[in-house]
């Protein structure tokens, strides 16, 4: 029975993997038939979730980016319009966009090193020397990824208030006068860059640890006999076997960074001057304040595309030099 | 290298290695402890600042810690608003967000790491790809839909677009493959049925992710922002972020009053991070399992 079922489904089966009890034939072992219908029942409830859901949408956010899409169409969705590439067209006019697409960029090229190197160091202070705090500054490095972002934001609102603000007392410790850090246009974002590496650094932490621990204690003992300094080993040893570790923390930090959005939204609101507006935030007010849902359906996939392509260049970038 | 001549060399080389070591151990310990300051500055502001009194939140310079505490600022934000409410509407979408993927995501997980079925390498591509679609792909017509099912400001709407994660089948999956076959295999044999062996024996043996599942959707639905932000109007339908987003970007509302606002982030950010300090070992587990395909 069995035979003529695998031969039935040869073909089609080709791909898959060997069939786990090929040499058991008595028994009740069940035939192929029941796996595939046990593996659609166990399949199906997260599949319609995923089309109704997630599929669905990410395909009408394409089509909505070609028509005129507004308020009245959210509850007469056919009414749109087809205009072509007409809001593409006009992103790129577009100076408010531009400006978006150049903060959101500013964000990621200044915060995401930044985030993945003092997750590192502190991963190889961690590493190095430290048994017993080890939990500790592990749980204390990572206590803000877990926390609420809104609240936390709100609370960095008020450490950088320039009249009795956290760091405005620092300052007045020492004779000097805060500025308004969120109030200039110069110093909104890199604001909002420290507080997201603040926020982010425990998550990269735990990466770099327990990439550092797959690392056999045999390659460092080796490297350690042959007189190699804390540097040295740092050097050619510990970065080279940590490098998939390094590509897959800076790939996520990448793709969290380039959606930044509840940091500006909560702590200034993008401004001032629009120099804190992000493309998530830009998008959210075009789509869900003014109502341009086709315009701001074009600019998802901007940044959608802006995603797929950096990510696809970092994977391809940090893999070449691994030789 | 013989052994004569070795040892001369290795001699003291093994000796400097842990005197190395241990000299740079004060170092490693001043650096940590002065990063772990500056982690936890911000919340130790919080904290202390949600106990001022208001000529000490606007003291210059700055009273770093309060000399009268008061309980003040909680009280003028619970009447203002009404965070009771805020956190029941927070609880409840976290709880059925978290028991839909405990369920669904196992079941996948199951599928994919232990069925042999036609489709399933599909399946698994379309779950990978899933994981690095970003969110504000799917807000905006995500809008429309449930508006034309009339779920905004519903528990519904809140929940079912994150009814199950990419994510969570994945974390499933990985777990579940360390499951040996022969087990399940064994259970085929003696006649039983898929459902029993993924309920009864393989659910049991994953707890350790089923918690660390758990932990992860239940806090991220718990600081969840944008999709709330949008699918509520009727300010009884917020969740706590949102109440306290919409609370301190209002100017006429919060005022500008640092005390209820550090009140509000005290209540939202305290169950967090005693919840995280309890359960801290699940977290770092969860992100590496992640990590390391």
């Amino acid at each position: 029975m069995s035979t003529t079922t695998e031969k039935a489904r040869g073909p089609r089966k080709a791909g898959a993997a060997p069939s786990p009890a090929a040499g058991g034939s008595r028994g009740r072992k069940p035939s192929m038939g029941v796996q595939n219908a046990a593996g659609w029942l166990f399949s199906t409830p997260f599949l319609v979730l995923f089309t109704v859901f997630m599929a669905f949408p990410i395909l009408a956010t394409l089509v909505m980016s070609f028509t005129d899409f507004g308020l009245r169409n959210v509850t007469r969705p056919w009414e749109a319009e087809f205009i072509g590439f007409e809001n593409y067209v006009n992103l790129f006019g577009d100076e408010k966009f531009l400006k978006s697409l150049f903060n959101t960029g500013y964000f990621v090229v200044i915060g995401v090193p930044l985030t993945i190197g003092i997750g590192l160091v502190v991963a190889v202070l961690l590493n190095n020397g430290i048994d017993r705090a080890r939990t500790f500054f592990r749980v204390g490095f990572y206590a803000p990824v877990v926390t609420t972002i809104v609240a936390v934001a709100v609370v960095w609102r008020f450490v950088l208030d320039p009249s009795d603000g956290l760091i405005a007392g620092l300052f007045s410790e020492v004779g000097w006068t805060a500025p308004d850090f969120l109030g200039s246009e110069t110093l909104a974002m890199p604001s909002l860059i420290v507080m997201a590496v603040w926020r982010n650094v425990g998550t990269v932490m735990v990466l770099f640890i327990a990439g550092l621990q797959a690392i056999p204690t045999e390659v460092r003992e080796a490297a350690k006999l042959d007189g190699a300094s804390v540097w040295q080993e740092f050097r050619s040893i510990t970065i080279p076997l940590l490098r998939p570790t390094v590509l897959y923390a800076t790939v996520i930090t990448t793709i969290g960074y380039l959606n930044v959005f509840e940091e500006p939204f909560v702590m200034t609101q993008g401004g001032p001057s629009d120099s804190t507006l992000t493309v998530s935030l830009n998008m959210y007010r075009e789509g869900f304040n003014f109502f341009h849902m086709g315009y701001a359906s074009a600019m998802a996939y901007v940044l959608f595309v802006v995603i797929m392509g950096i990510t696809v260049l970092q994977l391809r970038l940090l893999k070449d030099n691994t030789k | 290298m013989s052994a004569t001549s070795s040892k001369a060399p290795v001699e003291p080389l093994k000796s400097r290695a842990p005197k190395q070591r241990s000299a740079s151990r004060p170092v490693v310990y001043t650096l940590l402890s002065l990063g772990l300051l500056v982690m936890s500055a911000p919340f130790l502001w919080m904290g202390l600042s949600a106990f001022k009194t208001q000529s000490e939140l606007s003291a210059s310079p700055p009273v770093w810690i309060p000399t009268e505490w008061t309980l003040e600022n909680f009280r003028q934000l619970l009447d203002k608003l009404d965070l009771p409410l805020y956190f029941m509407n927070s609880v409840i979408v976290a709880v059925l967000v978290t028991v839909s993927n405990l369920v669904f995501c196992s079941m996948l997980g199951y599928a994919l790491a232990k069925l042999n079925f036609v489709g399933r390498n599909k399946i698994f591509g379309l779950v990978l790809g899933a994981l690095m679609v970003p969110g504000n792909l799917m807000l905006l017509p995500l809008f429309v839909l449930m508006s034309k099912l009339q779920l905004i400001d519903s528990y519904a709407g809140l929940v079912l677009p994150f009814a199950a994660g990419a994510f969570g089948v994945f974390l499933m999956r990985q777990f579940m493959q360390s499951i040996p076959d022969e087990l399940l295999e064994a259970a085929r044999m003696d006649g039983a049925s898929e459902w029993y062996i993924f309920w009864r024996i393989v659910m049991p043996l994953v707890k350790p992710a089923l918690a660390t599942l758990s932990i992860f959707t239940f806090l991220g639905s718990w600081n969840n922002f944008v999709w709330p932000l949008i699918a509520t109007n009727d300010p009884d339908k917020y969740t706590l972020p949102v109440a306290l987003a919409t609370f301190a970007t209002d100017p006429n509302k919060a005022g500008g009053s640092n005390g209820m606002l550090m009140a509000g982030a005290f209540l939202i950010v305290l169950p967090v991070l005693v919840v995280f300090i309890a359960l801290q070992r699940h977290f770092t587990q969860g992100i590496a399992t992640a990590g390391m395909k």
